[in-house]
């Protein structure tokens, strides 16, 4: 999964977004946020919502607890 | 012989039909064609990594990268080169040339998309992608193609010129001539009925007949 590195950490556009994703956004919105052209953040999206790092209400993309998990780990 | 026992003949995407959906790993993550909605997209094969005509291509349009995205375009490399050997070639296109290499690059290696898009040319080489460049519009939708043999290197000039003279048709339902560049006249397309042909003639045009007549675009 390319949002996860081989040894499990996660990517650095991955953490980028999750970083993000603290806060509400939508995908048009992050890509302005982060500075990421929109085609990444769509991927990005799909990939850590596949590994249950995010979620999606209405359009509207949040950090889950496992990606705040995966998020303090990588920090740690 | 049934469909089932057929020999799967692979086709061409045809102009006006939705592009062939794909996902695939690139430079820049796994990727899929969705990802690109509501943007053109300028998918390009090139035969392989490291070699000098192919150096060349990814200088010129990584020049014409931000020119592109200014106008909604992005584009998608694609070879059947490794992830790991794409990487490295950036790298040195970097250290060697000085040119930063803005767009994601496809790794097909197992030539599924390369397939998909009719990017084999058996006769040229059984191994390596030729030199294709699909234009996709925002609607997920091939409206133009350019096939180039391996040994000559594509004109990024007219890579851009193609895909502003499909921006403009869209835009302004016009059609551009031979050799059309921005800001040149464009063509207005012919009346259909006898009462539009006979109001052509003072419509305030650049009149050489009926059926041929140029105006201005609109800026």
């Amino acid at each position: 999964m390319a949002c996860i590195n081989p040894d499990g950490t996660l990517s650095e556009v991955a953490k980028a977004v999750l970083a993000a994703l603290r806060r509400p956004h939508r995908p048009e919105d992050l890509a302005a946020t982060t500075g990421l052209p929109l085609y990444r953040i769509r991927a990005t999206l799909r990939e850590t919502g596949r590994a249950r790092l995010v979620a999606e209400r209405d359009g509207v993309y949040v950090l889950t607890e496992l990606g705040e998990e995966a998020l303090e780990l990588d920090a740690a | 012989m049934d469909s089932l026992s057929s020999p799967q003949i692979p086709t061409l995407p045809r102009l006006g039909e939705p592009a062939p959906v794909f996902e695939a790993e690139t430079t820049h993550g796994r990727l899929s064609l969705e990802d690109f909605r509501g943007s053109w997209v300028i998918l390009f094969s090139h035969p392989a990594d490291f070699t000098p005509v192919c150096t060349t291509e990814f200088i010129e349009l990584a020049k014409v990268a931000p020119r592109l995205r200014e106008k909604g375009v992005e584009l998608l490399g694609l070879s059947i080169d490794s992830i790991y050997s794409h990487l490295a070639w950036i790298e040195t296109i970097k250290e060697k040339f000085g040119q930063e290499i803005p767009f994601p690059v496809i790794a097909d290696g197992d030539r599924k998309v390369a397939q998909l898009y009719g990017m084999m040319m058996p006769a040229q080489s059984g191994t390596e992608t030729s030199r294709c460049v699909f234009f996709i519009d925002p609607n997920g939708v091939v409206r133009a193609m350019i096939y180039y043999p391996l040994t000559t290197g594509r004109n990024v000039d007219e890579i851009v010129r193609v895909v502003e003279a499909l921006q403009l048709t869209d835009e302004q339902k016009v059609a551009t001539p031979a050799n059309w560049r921005p800001g040149d006249k464009v063509i207005v397309p012919a009346p259909r009925t006898v009462e539009d042909v006979a109001a052509r003639k003072s419509a305030g045009h650049d009149y050489v007949d009926w059926w041929f007549t140029m105006t201005d675009a609109k800026r």
